[in-house]
Order: C-alpha cells, then sequence, then structure tokens
C-alpha cells in the first residue's frame, strides 16, 4: 500500500520526455492525420470530408492495388532470405577468420557502399546490368553467352538493388550477435563430442537467431517501404505498393486514397513485427 | 572503351546538371530582393537565371516539382504569399484559375503577337477576358528513335509500336495522360472528345505496347536506355528527350508519326497572393522574351521549342535542327493537345494506367 502523502516523481519523465515528444510528434500525430484523411476522398481538386471506407474498399475492388501488395510481399521475402544467406557468411567469416585487429577495417569496408548516395547508387546498378553493362559484356566476352541476359529494368534487378543494400544492414547486426558469444559455448560442445558443423548447427545459429531476426525485420520494415529502387531498377514491369501509393499523389495529389495504401501497407508490417517479435529484444540477455 | 567514355559522358553531365541546378539555388551575394518560383526544372538552368537576377538585382529561389498534382500539395501547404511565380503545363492552367492561384496578367505588356498561334490557347489561359498565364515552352510526346538501329521510314507509323516488329527494343515514358493521348491519336481519336468508352480500345492496344517493352520509366530512366542503346525507341519521347543529346548523340532523332501526336506545353503565371507582383510580372517578360525564350528552349535540364515564334533569331542553326524548328509548321497542325479529362475520367485513365504498368 502506497505511503499517504507519497510525492509523484516527476524526474522519471523528464528524462523520457524527449522521447515521448518525438515519437508523438513525427510518428502519433502524422499517424493521426493520415489515419483521419484515409477516411475522406479527393473530388476534383478538393480534399472532401466523406468519413467513409471507400478507399480502403478500392483496395480490394480494384485487383491491381491488391496484385500490388503481393508483389511487394514476394520481392520482400526474397530480398530478406536472400540477404541472410548471403550476409551470415559474410558476418561470421569477419568474426571468426578475421584477425580482431582487423575486424574494424573490415566491417569499414563491408559498409563502404552506405556512404553513397541511395538513388546514384540504383542508377549505377542500372548501368551495371544492362545490356551493354559490365555483367552482360563481361559473360558475352568470355562465350557463357551468346545474346545479353535480360538483367536490367526486371524484378531480378529489384532484389539486386535490394540485396546489395541489405546484406550490409544484416552483417552488422549477425557480426554483434555473433562477436558476444562465448567462446565457452564452443569448447563445452566440443567437450560433448560435437563437431565442428553439430556445434555451428545446434550451438551459434540459435544463440545468433536474435541478430538474425533483428536484422531480418529491419530489412523487411525498409524493404516493402522502399520506393526507390524498384521505381529505378524495376523498370515498372511489375508494380510494387510504395509505387501505387506514388501514383495516387503524382498528379491529382489524391491523398486520401494514398493515405489508406499505406495504413494497409502499415499493417502488414505490423502482422510482419508481431511474426519476429518473440525474437526482437532490445534488453541484452 | 568508347561506349565505356560515352555512357561516362552521360553520367557525369546528369551529375553537372545536378549540381548546377544546386548552385542555381544558392544565394545571389548582396541581391536586395527575391522571387520565390515553383517550376519545372528547366527553370533551374542558371544561364537561364542569372541574366534576370543580374538585371534586377534579385535572387531568384527556385523550387522543382513534378506533376501538377505535387505543386498544388505544395502551394496547399505553404502560407498565402510565399510564391511569386508559377510554372504550370497549360493543360492544367484551369485548374490554377478554378482554385483561385493565378493573378490577371498585364496582356498589352507580354509580346503575345509573337507566340505561336497554336500556343496561344485562349480558352485555357484566359478566364472573363483576363489573361492569367501565358504559353513559354512546347514539345511533342511522340517517338523518339535510334536512327541508326531503327528504319525512320518506320516511325512514320505510329501502328508499328503496337505490331511486334521491335519488340523489347522498346521504352515507354512513365506518364499516363501523353502516351494514353498518344496512343488515342494513333487509333484515330481526338484527344480533346476522348470519354471512357474509348478507354478499353486504349487499354488493349496499350497491352500491345507493353508486350513489346522493355521498360516503363521516368524521363531519367527513360532518357538513360535510349542514350545507352537499351532500347532503340521511346514511345511519348520527343525533342525534350533527344535535342539536348543531339551534340553528343547524333544517332538519336525524333519524328511526329502521319497519324500525328500529342503535343505539350508548359505555361508561367504570377501568383494571386503574391507580394511582389510587379517584379513576378517582369520575371515572366523576361522569359517570354526571345532572349529568355532561346535559353529555356536549351536549358541544361531538356530542351524543347519556344513558344515565342521570334526566338528562332537567337538559336543557332544546329540548335534549330535539332528542335525540327522548319517541322514546326506542319508539326503544329497535326499534334493535337493533351487530354484535358475531367476528374471522374482521370481517375479511370491513372487507373488504366495502373493496370497497363501492372500488365
Amino acid at each position: 500500500m502506497a505511503a499517504r502523502g507519497q510525492r509523484f516523481d516527476l524526474g522519471p519523465w523528464g528524462f523520457v520526455a524527449p522521447a515521448l515528444l518525438w515519437t508523438a510528434a513525427f510518428f502519433v500525430a502524422p499517424f493521426v492525420v493520415m489515419a483521419v484523411v484515409s477516411l475522406w476522398e479527393r473530388i476534383g481538386t478538393d480534399l472532401v470530408a466523406s468519413w467513409s471506407f471507400a478507399n480502403y474498399l478500392k483496395f480490394f475492388e480494384r485487383g491491381h492495388f491488391l496484385e500490388a501488395m503481393l508483389n511487394s510481399l514476394e520481392v520482400t521475402v526474397i530480398v530478406t532470405v536472400t540477404s541472410i544467406l548471403l550476409a551470415y557468411p559474410f558476418a561470421w567469416i569477419i568474426a571468426e577468420k578475421v584477425p580482431p585487429r582487423l575486424q574494424r577495417m573490415a566491417l569499414v569496408l563491408a559498409i563502404l557502399p552506405f556512404w553513397t548516395s541511395y538513388v546514384v547508387r540504383s542508377y549505377s546498378w542500372l548501368l551495371v546490368l544492362a545490356n551493354n553493362g559490365i555483367i552482360n559484356e563481361t559473360l558475352l566476352s568470355i562465350g557463357l553467352i551468346a545474346e545479353p541476359l535480360d538483367l536490367a529494368n526486371s524484378r531480378t534487378a529489384t532484389v539486386i538493388g535490394f540485396v546489395h543494400f541489405f546484406v550490409m544492414l544484416l552483417t552488422l547486426t549477425i557480426y554483434a550477435n555473433l562477436v558476444q558469444l562465448s567462446p565457452n559455448y564452443r569448447k563445452a560442445a566440443a567437450d560433448l563430442g560435437a563437431g565442428p558443423l553439430s556445434t555451428f548447427w545446434f550451438v551459434v545459429l540459435p544463440l545468433t537467431l536474435p541478430g538474425i531476426m533483428v536484422g531480418a525485420f529491419l530489412t523487411f520494415v525498409l524493404c516493402i517501404g522502399d520506393y526507390i529502387t524498384p521505381q529505378v531498377l524495376g523498370g515498372n514491369n511489375e508494380l510494387l505498393m510504395p509505387q501505387v501509393i506514388m501514383l495516387q499523389i503524382g498528379r491529382r495529389a489524391d491523398f486520401p486514397t494514398a493515405s489508406a495504401l499505406a495504413i494497409l501497407l502499415m499493417i502488414v508490417v505490423t502482422i510482419a513485427y508481431l511474426g519476429f517479435a518473440r525474437w526482437i529484444r532490445l534488453e541484452r540477455a | 572503351m568508347n561506349t565505356a567514355i560515352k555512357r561516362l559522358k552521360l553520367t557525369g553531365a546528369v551529375a553537372l546538371s545536378s549540381l548546377l541546378a544546386g548552385v542555381a539555388a544558392m544565394p545571389a551575394a548582396n541581391a536586395t530582393e527575391e522571387l520565390n518560383a515553383l517550376v519545372w526544372c528547366d527553370h533551374t538552368d542558371p544561364a537561364l537565371i542569372e541574366p534576370f537576377e543580374k538585371k534586377f538585382d534579385v535572387k531568384v529561389n527556385l523550387k522543382e516539382y513534378e506533376g501538377t498534382g505535387s505543386a498544388l500539395a505544395i502551394v496547399e501547404q505553404s502560407q498565402p504569399g510565399d510564391w511569386d511565380v508559377f510554372v504550370i503545363d497549360g493543360v492544367d492552367v484551369p485548374r490554377a484559375i478554378d482554385a483561385d492561384l493565378l493573378a490577371p496578367l498585364p496582356a498589352d505588356e507580354l509580346p503575345l503577337d509573337d507566340i505561336f498561334p497554336e500556343l496561344r490557347l485562349e480558352s485555357s489561359l484566359m478566364r472573363d477576358g483576363k489573361l492569367y498565364a501565358v504559353s513559354e515552352k512546347f514539345g511533342y510526346n511522340t517517338v523518339s528513335f535510334n536512327k541508326t538501329k531503327v528504319d525512320a521510314a518506320d516511325m512514320k507509323d505510329m501502328t508499328v509500336l503496337w505490331s511486334d516488329a521491335y519488340k523489347g527494343r522498346i521504352a515507354v515514358y512513365d506518364y499516363y495522360l501523353p502516351v494514353i493521348g498518344m496512343v488515342a491519336v494513333g487509333l484515330g481519336k481526338k484527344t480533346s472528345e476522348l470519354t471512357a468508352d474509348d478507354l478499353p480500345e486504349i487499354k488493349e492496344t496499350l497491352f500491345k505496347i507493353k508486350d513489346n517493352a522493355k521498360l516503363v520509366g521516368e524521363v531519367v530512366s527513360s532518357q538513360t536506355a535510349i542514350a545507352t542503346g537499351e532500347v532503340d525507341i521511346l514511345v511519348g519521347g520527343g525533342e525534350w528527350v533527344t535535342a539536348g543529346l543531339s551534340a553528343d548523340k547524333p544517332e538519336l532523332d525524333w519524328i511526329l508519326p502521319d497519324q500525328g501526336g500529342v503535343r505539350w506545353s508548359q505555361s508561367i503565371g504570377v501568383f494571386k497572393d503574391s507580394k511582389r507582383k510587379e517584379l513576378a510580372t517582369e520575371f515572366v517578360k523576361y522569359i517570354v522574351s526571345p532572349e529568355g525564350q532561346a535559353r529555356l528552349a536549351t536549358s541544361s535540364c531538356y530542351w524543347a521549342m519556344p513558344a515565342n515564334a521570334k526566338a528562332g533569331a537567337e538559336l543557332t542553326d544546329q540548335q534549330k535542327a535539332a528542335l525540327r524548328w522548319d517541322d514546326q509548321e506542319a508539326y503544329l497542325k497535326n499534334a493535337q493537345m493533351y487530354p484535358a479529362p475531367d476528374a471522374e475520367l482521370d481517375a479511370a485513365m491513372q487507373d488504366l494506367w495502373t493496370e497497363f504498368l501492372q500488365h
């Protein structure tokens, strides 16, 4: 039972206030505005507060909206899985095989592509993957192919652009997890007769799952909401949700439909979060 | 190696243009006054803006936008008086007048008689006898092509685009209004009379073009695709894609097919709430003067025809050839205006375009 006269301590609130204000100003308030606007309609040049779910119904009535959502999910899952498969061995080599004094340099080299502009990097990939780009020219010159491969302006190009970016991110999260593992785990496994493969499969991999999942969730969120990469590299041969949202804004400034589609995308991200939640813990074990 | 160097030059040109655009946005030293203009990217060329800034001792702050919707959103989110000058699609001027954004212009102080007759657009730019905007630049959404790889005679017939003669060698400019309009023209329709009943036939044709297309891209992607040889034809292209590259890439050309094409135009006006209306009007007068027109026509962002016919005296023969100056009389007669759909038809066209992209 609290003592009568116990005073409410404002101190802790002072510490969390900046974060709360930040979240309120830059997440809660914009989200509320977006939710409200999603119930309006753009009629002619006016935004009309019609308070209906018409914009949400459009999503289910128009096949191309639904198709865009499915495309987004497919591309995001492919990118996330591919990035994990490439990043894990990369992080493992840096953590286990590179001498500790060189690990920092190896990490810097790994994230070097982060330092270039995202847009410039995407356009660069377009030139690399083009019919007369370096990949096709190399394959043609060594006789591996007779005709250029259609790499640019395709889903393949979008996935390559994404994977290039997210492998760096996942490498960091997995590396951070790997270097925290005590060597005693492996020694104990060896003492109990486990070989290197068994140790990795039954000990190291499960213990690094949190790092993988944190990176995978970040990849999922950033990938499914990205507009630049599919717009530059996809050649509009299929549409992803961010592109469909931008189409609503481009000329007609149809913010209500764009808001409704953005909220539906947020719901998908929230469902993904619930799926990843058991591994995403901020506190250290 | 040669190809690599050319590609490097193109990339360098794009980077340099961006840099120059950025420099254009930097404050001019010692300018006593400022003018805020909402513009297309061609107005950010320092070669266009600096003479005006020096003459009037003013700093022109330029904000680029893409799409009238984006521009209207910027204005909605601004305070009245924030903006002085508005560069806007000719077809969208009535929307801006409806929204009470524009101030009347002094028609007697502008060289309206020198504007190509087809660009005077009284029905769009005037309301109740008052002039609200003036045409400043125009061009066509038609066919750009690489004449070393494509038979120029083929390009005179638009139907070749939806045959399979050039399957896999075509890019499409990603903007629904001009391309839908262009296809409508190719099908023998009038862009000014389009209704929802025309959309199924247009959709079927667009889907055939998509089957032949390698990509559908915005300005940079589509221009890069034809400049680097990724594709040989750009549907919806025109002088605005190839003329600016004519010095370095003479193999790129454009043409208006026999069926015609879609003519676009951009206009310039003064915001009703501008606090510097006189200076803003001076800027409009400079832009539509022969000198301003020649600089605007050959802006580093994109080239296109000046609306003022007297600007020809300020252009070089090479520039006029790249713009097909001598063909303009025939082209202007054979081109139709952008479609100007009402809100309902516009929404249907956007849905059609989304289906086309998703096809």
